[in-house]
């Protein structure tokens, strides 16, 4: 008789290392990151200036002229790695929080983090007055008062993934009526600066903006990793997750505190990007057809999601450069009424 | 007490106050599970039969006194050494959707996995024997969405003995089945006791069915306190049901084990009364 779970087995002799690999999972994070390279490839060599492969392998590498170089190197580039890193950070903070609640509205762009932040970002540019770095501060200590609320509010001997969101969509309604009040409150330049800011972007993003996003995942996505299986555990419901032997609230803290960073620093980077965090991760779900939060294979489709995006609005819209911000929220819509209607048919709601 | 420190026992609480917020359940509670018996908790509702088997499986943290793990306080432990050696059915659990009942099982396996070492064939032996005693070794690669009641608590069983405790705390675990599966999960844990030599606490509310199945019967009164406790046979009496959950009744062996059976008094002391009461129920 076969092993009874689902799933290939590698074992090393002495079984050193023994793991169970679910080839269909393998296989679609794979068949993702081709997609994601030739996403990236296209968006490299399209645009006013048609370059080839080779020129732009060239300029990647310091080889290209001057040109070419400058094309990829400031312009196509840092846009290209500050969407693709957006993309995960906000498809793995999505991950995070949908699999701590158990519920597919449990993201950032949902239950306040992101209003929160663009509260920050907003008071940065109509009271301070700040520019674009300041307003990215703004965003992120924003972002995390929102959190950090919501976690008191929700708090009571330890927090639980319902309460969270519920009390999360109302500190969303609450900071957008705050952003509302901000911008009635504005100079004309300044509106028009916020509102720019209010639909998230990644144009104009240059190497300070990947850095940070960049930095950020290279520290965080570890952590998320190394905390999966305490995740997958915690999907049981506490008490089973504390009999299985996992700190359940420590674990819980971590975790929701790698989501709540990943979002702010998404969100200072690029403005509010709605749908890649709350999609991504049931997309990705979708194809791999795993039971566990699947954090690799979200943050892989978060990364597809906002760099094919962003190809997109250039190459339908080359001239009015329309933000990436507006496709997402305009697919979010669309896709959070189709959700809600599946939910609706399957009983999950009464 | 005087007898819980004569004869220490694997598992055992001295003057435990029990309490949520303000709400104290219990005070001055001791209690000792024997070693290899089939300790059965009961007790009317709010009594605190539930909050007792929290605390002994670290779910809630005593306000005073301690509960003891082989010698030590289980607060001492780390969480992942106490689950090596007690595992807990809690009355809630979620399934994750499109999980399947072989890989439900398998995270039962993680108290004694590392990060580089997922799955030995240690672990994959140890579930599958899991799975085989429960009788849910054929439905493995089912989704534990699409299972009944009654096969769902036998994966959810089959988890907690993949972890491989040899003290196994289950809250309730017949609550939402019918009466043939709660007499199948029931007859499963016996068998767990007999012949795999694990010692069973269970929080169970039908006083019959604990008195069929406890070697040790525990019996707490509301306000937290122990009515009584010792073999089935030797402390439930008419008495002590009328005082414990103020129900008139009659004890009499159980036909079938020779155990107490506890049959309630009727409202209506003549038979007359009963057969002009069911004419009556059935001509409403």
């Amino acid at each position: 008789m076969s092993a009874p779970v689902t799933g290939r087995v590698l074992r090393t002799r002495g079984e050193g290392l023994s793991l169970r690999v679910d080839g269909r999972a393998l296989g679609a994070s794979l068949g993702l990151a081709v997609a994601l390279v030739a996403v990236m490839l296209v968006t490299l060599t399209t645009g006013e200036y048609e370059l080839s492969v080779p020129e732009v392998l060239a300029a990647l590498v310091g080889q290209g002229d001057g040109g070419a170089e400058f094309i990829v190197g400031t312009l196509r580039l840092p846009r290209l790695l500050t969407a693709l890193f957006v993309g995960a950070a906000l498809a793995l903070s999505g991950a995070i929080l949908q699999s701590l609640s158990g519920n597919p509205l449990g993201s950032p762009d949902v239950i306040g983090f992101t209003n929160g932040a663009a509260t920050g970002a907003l008071l940065v540019i109509i009271v301070l007055g700040g520019g674009m770095t300041q307003t990215a501060f703004g965003a992120f200590a924003g972002g995390l008062a929102a959190a950090l609320l919501i976690y008191l509010l929700a708090f009571k001997g330890g927090v639980q993934g319902f309460r969270f969101i519920l009390v999360g969509i109302g500190i969303s309604a609450l900071a957008l009526s705050v952003n509302s009040y901000l911008v009635t409150r504005a100079s004309l330049h300044d509106a028009v600066a916020a509102h720019a800011w209010l639909i998230g972007s990644v144009n104009g993003r240059g190497w300070e903006q990947v850095a940070a996003v960049g930095g950020t995942l290279a520290v965080l996505l570890p952590v998320a990793l190394g905390a999966a299986r305490r995740l997958s555990l915690l999907q049981l419901g506490d008490a089973t997750a504390t009999a299985l032997g996992v700190g359940v609230q420590r674990s819980r803290l971590v975790l929701i505190a790698t989501s709540v960073l990943l979002a702010a620093v998404a969100t200072a980077a690029a403005g509010p990007i709605w749908f890649v965090a709350l999609a991504a991760p049931q997309l990705a779900r979708g194809l791999t057809r795993v039971a566990g939060p699947g954090l690799a294979s979200s943050a892989l489709m978060g990364g597809l999601l906002l760099t094919a995006g962003d190809l997109a609005v250039q190459l339908l819209f080359p001239t009015s450069q329309l933000p990436v911000g507006t496709a997402t929220g305009c697919l979010g819509g669309l896709y959070l009424c189709w959700l809600l209607a599946a939910q609706w048919r399957k009983g999950s709601y009464t | 007490m005087a007898e819980g420190k004569l004869h220490v026992t694997r598992l055992y609480a001295e003057n435990l106050t029990l309490a949520y917020d303000e709400r104290t359940v219990a005070t001055e509670l001791g209690v000792a599970i024997p070693d290899d018996s089939f300790t059965v908790i009961v007790g009317p509702n709010a009594c605190g039969k539930s909050t007792l088997l929290k605390a002994l499986a670290r779910m809630l943290k005593p306000r005073g006194g301690a509960v003891y793990l082989d010698g030590k306080g289980i607060g001492e432990y780390r969480t992942r050494e106490v689950a090596r050696r007690l595992g807990l059915l809690p009355q809630t659990s979620v399934a994750p959707s499109g999980i399947t009942v072989g890989d439900l099982v398998a995270r039962g396996r993680y108290p004694h996995q590392r990060m580089l070492r997922q799955w030995s064939r240690a672990d994959e032996a140890v579930v599958t024997e899991a799975m085989r005693l429960t009788g849910v070794l054929e439905l493995s690669g089912r989704l534990v969405d699409e299972l009944s009641g009654g096969q769902r608590q036998r994966v959810w069983l089959a988890m907690v003995l993949a972890q491989q405790t040899s003290i196994l705390l289950l809250d309730e675990p017949t609550t939402f089945l019918d009466i043939a599966h709660q007499v199948e999960v029931l007859d499963l844990c016996a068998d767990l006791h007999e012949h795999k030599g694990h010692t069973l606490v269970a929080v169970l509310h039908d006083l019959n069915q604990a008195c069929r199945y406890a070697t040790h019967l525990i019996v707490m009164r509301p306000g937290g306190q122990i009515a009584a406790q010792g073999r089935p046979g030797e402390i439930v009496t008419a008495d002590l049901v009328r005082e414990v959950f103020g129900l008139p009744c009659r004890v009499i062996d159980d036909p079938e084990t020779g155990t107490p059976l506890i049959v309630p008094a009727s409202r209506r002391s003549s038979p007359k009364a009963t057969v002009v009461a069911g004419i009556e129920r059935s001509g409403a």
